[in-house]
């Protein structure tokens, strides 16, 4: 899960790295108060999960209230790659003397953490890392020793800070490390940290991912997800604590496993192409030991998305049952009643296969067509999605 | 032969008396595999009543820790199915036995968790091969099961399988059932795993009875590039690759932790250029992939 930058400024400041005052304001109106609170010149920075806010228009300095508000207008509702600005942060005004960066992140490829600092922040990381790759400090973390203040140090050495700022610099390396460490973060970074006119070590901008899988164990994460910005139908699969992810094409997809699901989508994808190229119209996993019920939710959801035409259900029963798949169909078409019209396909191997095809040839539901495989199943379901 | 794990293999299960645990070495049991016993620190001293694959009765103890485990059992081999707050703690008790294979199954373990016992394994010499988590296990077809694989879906063949995803691998299997399988690992979705691609293709690469190797990757990371690079180098004999994930949007999490798009490096079509590059065939559905490993092994 991704933070906006306010809520990583949050975090940053409970584990005391220095950051500015900042407020969270989402009318133009909360704005002006918030500038007259701070007082003086205050920066108002549109929150959007994406980069090059700055470039977009999103970011933009005050030198009073009137102008914040001003500023306010301006960047609410902007559209940013996407990302329609509901929300903007007033932060305190920064006298900026340098600009650095420094992140902590998981390193997949070495099973590791990895640091990334350099003395030339303020533009993009991955432009840095392609013209001034010289400019990066890229240095191992080992997960168990994490970054104490030796650790810290080596790092603000091998980016060459000037000797004089190398303790300043640790010791905010130390409290973001912190940070990634007590949160469960995969990602925390800061571009720019800067130093200011008084000397100052700040960290002026914040991203912070946090790994879902941590959440057990930090009752708060949940607070920080975003309800407004999911999508309704996902919000609800959320709520069946189904997997859903919501796509723009025609097709309802069900299956067991991210990796047979996926391998669906582009399946049904392929065969769209021989169907006026119609396309999945979600990711829908129902898991490894899918009950009836589970399946039910599942098709509840598919079948509520206007703009699906058909469902193509691909499901190898390893540990899910197919008898119990079958079972979930049936039951779930019977529940939903006249409101369940649109074809299914169904394909099912694997556990139980035999019960299963046997309970759905004998429900004989008139919208169910029964598959002999994956690739046929997904070709039939393109057919009667563009025929709808 | 086979890879990492075959019928002398003995198992014994971390959570054995788990309705998960319980219910897998059941099956595990079925399959042929040797479940020599179990842990639960709460429980030791206990017994658990299971039967064996030729229908008899087997009364399998209960152990305080892994150590204990196999200072009685002999096993090397061992399966966690504990929940993900536990883990970390189920992992460090198995290096710290030294137990020479761990299949960890748990979906929804802490990536920080992983990657410090990931770490802990190195700092301990690296005496623990460690497949997970959040994977289905490894499978030897006619000799056994760790894991959570059906095991009738196919026999005892000359293909070498490694996946990232569980039902992928159950897929996969079943497209070849006509040519059976040496061993199939699933080595799992999450970001930070113990065994990779290029572990199993050098193991599948050294083993005599295995004639030709299927991979199957997904988006995310760039663990099928560095296979490419690997197979390129290393591995002389056919491989066929699968990659799904094609139609997933950017940025969008697809169910495995790992399975993530951002930005152009770890899509599906870099995976499978970079495959391509390195000899490999790539296959655009599971059945095309069958389809070609079939030529290939046709071919030898």
């Amino acid at each position: 899960m991704d933070l906006y930058e306010y809520q990583a400024r949050d975090l940053f400041e409970q584990y005391g790295v220095p950051v500015l005052p900042g407020i969270v304001a989402d009318t133009a109106e909360e704005v002006r108060a918030a500038a007259e609170k701070l007082g003086g010149v205050v920066v108002v920075k549109a929150q959007v999960k994406t980069g090059g806010r700055g470039k977009a228009g999103g970011v933009k300095v005050a030198k009073n209230p009137d102008e914040a508000f001003e500023a306010a207008q301006a960047i609410l509702g902007l559209d940013i790659k996407g990302h329609v600005v509901k929300r903007v942060m007033v932060a305190g005004g920064a006298r900026i003397a340098q600009e650095f960066y420094f992140s902590v992140l998981l390193d997949r490829a070495n099973r590791s953490y990895l640091s990334l600092t350099s003395v030339e922040g303020g533009m993009e990381i991955e432009q840095l890392a392609v013209e001034k790759p010289e400019a990066l400090a890229r240095i191992e973390v080992d997960p168990i020793a994490g970054i104490d203040a030796a650790k810290a140090r080596e790092i603000a050495v091998a980016a060459n800070f000037p000797a004089e700022l190398v303790d300043k610099v640790a010791d905010v390396f130390v409290k973001l490390y912190e940070v990634y460490k007590g949160e469960d973060a995969t990602l925390v970074e800061v571009n720019p940290l800067i130093l200011d006119e008084d000397g100052n070590v700040i960290a002026l901008d914040g991203k912070v991912t946090l790994d879902e899988n941590a959440e057990f164990r930090h009752a708060g994460h949940a607070l920080l997800e975003d309800k407004d910005a999911a999508d309704p139908l996902e919000a609800a699969a959320k709520a069946l604590d189904l997997n859903y992810v919501k796509l723009d094409g025609e097709v309802g997809i069900i299956g067991n496993g991210a990796g047979l699901v996926m391998s669906t989508l582009d399946v049904v994808a392929y065969a769209g192409e021989n169907h006026g190229g119609v396309k999945p119209a979600n990711f829908l996993d129902i898991g490894g030991g899918a009950s009836a019920e589970v399946m039910a939710n599942g098709l509840g959801i598919i079948l509520g998305d206007p703009q699906v035409k058909s469902v193509f259900v691909n499901v190898f029963g390893g540990i899910t049952a197919c008898d119990q798949v079958a079972k979930g169909i049936v039951g779930a078409l019977a529940e939903l009643g006249s409101t369940a019209n649109k074809p299914l396909v169904v394909r099912l191997d694997g556990n139980n296969v035999v019960e299963g095809r046997r309970i759905l040839e004998e429900a004989a539901h008139p919208l169910v067509t029964l598959a002999e495989n994956m690739d046929q199943g997904a070709d039939k379901a393109a057919e009667l999605a563009n025929a709808a | 032969m086979t890879i990492f794990l075959n019928k002398d293999s003995k198992v014994i299960v971390q959570g054995i008396t788990g309705g998960e645990g319980s219910k897998h070495t059941a099956r595990m049991l079925a399959a042929g595999t040797q479940v020599v016993g179990g842990v639960n620190a709460r429980k030791a001293g206990t017994t658990v009543l299971h039967t064996d694959a030729a229908g008899n009765a087997v009364e399998l103890p209960v152990f305080a820790s892994v150590a204990e485990a196999i200072a009685a059992t002999g096993a090397d081999v061992s399966i966690a199915f504990v929940p993900p707050a536990f883990t970390k703690d189920a992992v460090v008790e198995a290096i710290d036995a030294a137990i020479p294979l761990l299949v960890i199954i748990t979906e929804g373990v802490p990536v920080q968790d992983s990657a410090e016992f990931w770490a802990y394994a190195k700092e301990k010499g690296d005496a623990t091969r460690i497949i997970g988590p959040n994977c289905p296990g490894i499978i030897s077809p006619g000799e056994a099961l760790v894991g959570i694989t059906p095991a009738n879906i196919t026999g005892k063949g000359p293909i070498g399988l490694v996946s990232k995803s569980g039902t992928l691998t159950y897929q996969m299997m079943y497209e070849l059932r006509d040519l059976g399988f040496s061993t199939a690992i699933g080595i799992g979705g999450d970001p930070i795993i113990g065994t990779t691609h290029i572990d199993a293709l050098a193991a599948f690469e050294a083993d005599p009875e295995t004639k030709a190797i299927v991979m199957i990757g997904e988006i995310g990371g760039d663990a099928e590039e560095r296979a490419a690079d690997f197979i390129k180098a290393n591995v002389t004999k056919p491989v066929v690759g699968y990659v799904a994930g094609f139609t997933a949007p950017e940025g969008k999490t697809m169910g495995h932790a790992g399975a993530i798009v951002s930005g152009s490096a770890g899509t599906a079509q870099a995976k499978k250029e970079a495959l391509e590059a390195a000899g490999v065939k790539v296959g655009k559905t599971p059945s095309e992939t069958a389809q070609l490993l079939r030529e290939v092994y046709a071919a030898l």
